[in-house]
């Protein structure tokens, strides 16, 4: 009861979280003078095209750019009406993309669950990895095991993803038959969901997961085990080996539990790290999320698409946060209880 | 008829230097008590470690057996594989340690943890397991066993916790009982309190103990024979009224010099002249209002109400509490550190014939100059000093901040007040790290007067420290008081401690002072319940002299089971009434 009404209590700071951030996004997007139709009249009465500049002018009218900034926000978000009645975030509309002429919508449509696969697949590795290594390095401390994992952690840490992806992609090919770009083959983009498509993008997802996990998971593993480490040092785990525990159990039930605080908590930074991580690698990697998307609408001023995207990226991130507390108030009873005590 | 354990020439070293632990022996029956006593260093936590094997990585047996069985069959557990001491860790030898707040898993429920030790070692299921765990709380005074048993270590105090420690240490009914200062870390009065119920178990289940600690008091309630260690090395060893009764060696000798005692009083002192007071407290009290935030309402905590005391220039002035009594909370106002409720008022007179300054409403400029000549000392001389500075700028960074005197007159200044404290002024070079807990409290003490304050706030200054070096700390202190004439305001949870150098003292519990008088008077008449289990509790270095545990019981009991003169309405108290010259009590008259 007390976990629902938390649970609630977030849920609703999250939402006030979104509306500042739908602010902040549209005033920075807004910050570089001009808009990507006044730059487009601009250059199309530069070249002479009259009749483009009459529709640059229907579109500007259209999308309300001529009004003030703060009445564009609120048309944005759909909380008094446009030119075309209330229709904005909030009634599902998410606006038009000047670069592509086509709705936001269309535009990311697909790209947006692939930009989650994408990186949820990225997150799992991480926890995956982290998680049998970083013990195993606490475990292990100060010998070879500790070593090697650091080793190859630092080399995941130090090389640029980019580089990472060029080798990954050759090599990869190159022995294993792996595809080259791309999250599925071309045969199936449009096509609806089939054995053979989710097949496709499975084997398409293995590059990408890793080149996007593995600083993730490097960091991730080291910081576990600093924590293993500090907590097999306190003296309950002693009380574990008197109680005559094997070293097994003891380590999984006691300090992993502990350990698993900042792992949990993690969560929420994991996920925007990756995200916008992932935006230089998508475009390198030719994956059709919504990175190279949100780079092409930042650098034409295409505002609708790029705050549609910015917006998506900060739910994601909110989301990730979320979800990492309410598991840590499941997980750890002295933050549930702590009210009890005072 | 063979010992039930026999440690023989155990020595155990680091590295390549010389033994921590060398060539240490000795024999405990089947039901007795042996008590290994020695100061920090001594090796004798070590040396009860090494029993089970839990030792740290580095640590090299070097030598020694420790036989261990009942009747013929005995094993030597130092040469037995890890899965067979695994067998032995928990089921026929358990262990308590010292800190019950850290040494308990926060995240696991206390059943969880203390049935594991069955389903681990006896086969049984969870079901069973619980019947026989919920059997041991009620033998160890949980008065709901249930409730206990789902309860997380951190929603229970030290003194439950040790309990539930003795509780697993006692569940699967072993041979033998190591307990590593089971209650150094507990107040006093929980500490007779723990020591009593170690003592019923041990009568009804006959398992053999053997008790480290540092406290002869301790050793004399409890133990039927006596280790003395000091630096590895066995120094003395017998049965407990011989040794203890009298010590041959030097440096037991040397230990009971130090034990810190309650004297027996012929008379009570003449009453207090409050004719000068340095620092007054007037109704002080204060409020923490806990924040509502998230799911939890708010609520209100009350740390001290209505504390009315005074230090007297040149004297001390003890305030006595256990933890939770809002000593170090009356502290905290005295340095106006917290802000006390409305209705409070702390006045201080730097001279004796100057106007008071009230320390809750003082400019900009009182400020510094309070500061000047109000200064604190610490707990904890291991966190005290900053590691990354040196002596020198440690103890002339206050002069600094206050601007007094060129580069040199600070070194001079810094140097004198090493002298004063009994250190070398050779040591200004050197830092922190480099220094013993006891030379870190000196050095803690010069620092604060480096600013030549008139009032001293010494809060536990000598709790953290072994009984010899206690010992000379107090000297110290009282030293430099009668020596440059300061007043003390002094915290402490021991009234053993606080006799020796208090002209005043002020016991408190649950936020209200419940007597206050001069030391020698309130040993010679204790009136209030909770001094009388103070006083009770403290326990003496003299087999002779048990622990009276109803008494302590009693007076740290609830206060609702006090007697009717004495008892609190809620959080309504009786008035502190003066009963004597110099002597009040908190009581309905």
């Amino acid at each position: 009861m007390m976990f629902l009404r938390y649970a609630a209590y977030r849920l609703l700071t999250m939402l006030l979280t979104l509306a500042v951030v739908s602010v902040l996004i549209f005033i920075i997007i807004n910050l570089p003078p001009g808009d990507y139709l006044s730059n487009q009249i601009a250059e199309l009465r530069a070249t002479g095209q009259a009749e483009g500049v009459a529709k640059a002018e229907f579109l500007r009218q259209e999308y309300a750019l001529d009004r003030p900034l703060w009445q564009q926000y609120l048309i944005w978000v759909g909380a008094i009406p446009g030119p075309q009645g209330f229709s904005g975030l909030l009634q599902g509309d998410f606006g038009w993309s000047f670069e592509f002429d086509a709705p936001v919508a269309d535009i990311v449509g697909d790209a947006l669950w692939l930009t989650v696969l994408v990186n949820l697949a990225a997150v799992l590795f991480v926890y995956m990895v982290a998680l049998p290594l970083g013990v195993l390095a606490a475990a292990r401390s100060a010998t070879w095991v500790d070593y090697t994992t650091a080793f190859i952690g630092y080399l995941g840490l130090a090389t640029p993803n980019f580089l990472l992806a060029l080798m990954l992609f050759y090599y990869g090919h190159k022995y294993l038959g792996l595809p080259i770009g791309g999250l599925m083959d071309p045969q199936f983009e449009g096509e609806p969901m089939s054995f053979d498509k989710v097949k496709s993008i499975l084997v398409h997802l293995i590059v990408p997961t890793f080149v996007i996990g593995t600083s993730g998971a490097a960091g991730m593993m080291q910081r576990l085990r600093a924590n293993m480490l500090d907590e097999l040092s306190k003296p309950y785990v002693e009380t574990g080996v008197a109680k005559g525990l094997s070293p097994t159990k003891l380590l999984t039930k006691y300090p992993l539990r502990m350990a698993f605080n900042p792992f949990v908590a993690d969560i929420g930074n994991l996920l925007p790290a990756m995200v916008s991580g992932s935006v230089l690698v998508s475009v390198v990697l030719g994956l059709q999320t919504i990175g190279p998307a949100l780079l092409t609408a930042l650098k034409s001023q295409d505002q609708f698409l790029a705050a549609f995207v910015l917006m998506f990226v900060a739910l994601l991130t909110l989301i990730g946060t979320m979800i990492s507390d309410l598991l840590l108030v499941l997980l750890d009873p002295r933050i549930r209880y702590g009210a009890r005590e005072g | 008829m063979s010992p039930l354990l026999d440690v023989q020439n155990l020595s155990i070293g680091f590295g390549e230097d010389p033994p921590v632990v060398a060539f240490v022996s000795f024999q405990v029956n089947a039901g007795e008590t042996l008590a290994i006593v020695g100061e920090s260093g001594s090796g004798k936590t070590l040396t009860c470690r090494s029993i089970l094997r839990i030792l740290p990585g580095a640590a090299q047996l070097r030598s020694g057996m420790v036989k261990f069985g009942a009747g013929g069959a005995q094993t030597d557990l130092l040469r037995l594989t890890p899965r067979q001491i695994r067998d032995i860790r928990g089921d026929r030898i358990s262990m308590i340690f010292q800190e019950p707040m850290r040494s308990l898993s926060p995240l696991h429920r206390i059943g969880n943890q203390v049935s594991e030790v069955l389903t681990l070692h006896r086969d049984m299921s969870f079901a069973q397991a619980k019947k026989d765990v919920l059997a041991t709380f009620e033998r160890v005074g949980f008065n709901d066993p249930e409730r206990a048993f789902r309860s997380y270590p951190f929603e229970m105090s030290g003194g439950m916790r040790q309990r539930a420690m003795i509780a697993m240490a006692m569940v699967a009914k072993p041979d033998l009982l190591i307990a590593d200062e089971p209650t150094t870390a507990l107040d006093v009065t929980t500490q007779a309190q723990v020591l009593g119920l170690m003592k019923d178990l041990q009568r009804d289940t006959g398992m053999a103990m053997i008790l480290v600690t540092h406290d002869l008091g301790v050793v004399a309630n409890m133990a039927d024979s006596v280790v003395v260690m000091n630096k590895g090395h066995v120094m003395e060893s017998g049965p407990a009224p011989a040794v203890l009764g009298d010590p041959g060696h030097g440096y037991t000798q040397k230990l009971f010099a130090a034990a810190p005692m309650i004297l027996e009083v012929a008379k009570p002192a003449e009453p207090m002249v409050h004719d000068d007071p340095i620092l007054e407290l007037n109704s002080v009290s204060k409020t923490y209002v806990m924040r509502a935030g998230g799911w939890r309402a708010q609520h209100q905590i009350t740390a001290c109400k209505d504390v009315n005391v005074a230090v007297q220039r040149g004297k001390t002035l003890a305030i006595v509490g256990e933890s939770g009594s809002g000593k170090t909370t009356c502290a905290r106002i005295a340095l106006g550190a917290e802000t006390p409720d409305p209705g409070s008022q702390v006045l201080f007179r730097p001279t004796a014939d100057g106007p008071p300054v009230s320390i809750n409403e003082m400019s900009r400029a009182e400020k510094v100059a309070f500061q000047r000549q109000a200064q604190m000392v610490f707990q904890d001389p291991y966190s005290s000093l900053s590691p990354r500075m040196r002596v020198e700028q440690a103890l002339t960074e206050p002069m600094e901040i206050h601007g007094i005197g060129n580069r040199l007159a600070r070194r001079d200044k810094a140097a004198e007040m090493l002298r004063w404290v009994g250190l070398n002024p050779d040591m200004l070079k050197r830092y922190p790290h480099a220094f013993s807990g006891g030379q870190r409290q000196r050095l803690s003490i010069a620092r604060a007067l480096t600013l030549d304050p008139v009032l001293l706030v010494c809060d536990e200054p000598t709790s953290a420290l072994d009984v010899s070096v206690q010992e000379q700390i107090l000297t110290l202190l009282e030293r430099i008081r009668d020596g440059m004439g300061l007043s003390y305001l002094f915290i402490s949870h021991d009234l053993a401690v606080v006799a020796r150098i208090a002209d005043e003292v002020a016991v408190m519990r649950q936020g209200v002072v419940v007597e206050q008088a001069p030391p020698e008077t309130l040993f010679y008449n204790p009136r209030h319940p909770y001094t009388k289990a103070l006083i009770a509790a403290q326990p003496e270095p003299d087999v002779n002299r048990p622990i009276d545990l109803n008494e302590v019981a009693f007076g740290a009991g609830s206060s609702a089971s006090w007697p009717d003169m004495y008892r609190f309405e809620g959080t309504d108290a009786p008035a502190l009434v003066q009963i004597e010259p110099g002597h009040k009590v908190r009581c309905h008259v």
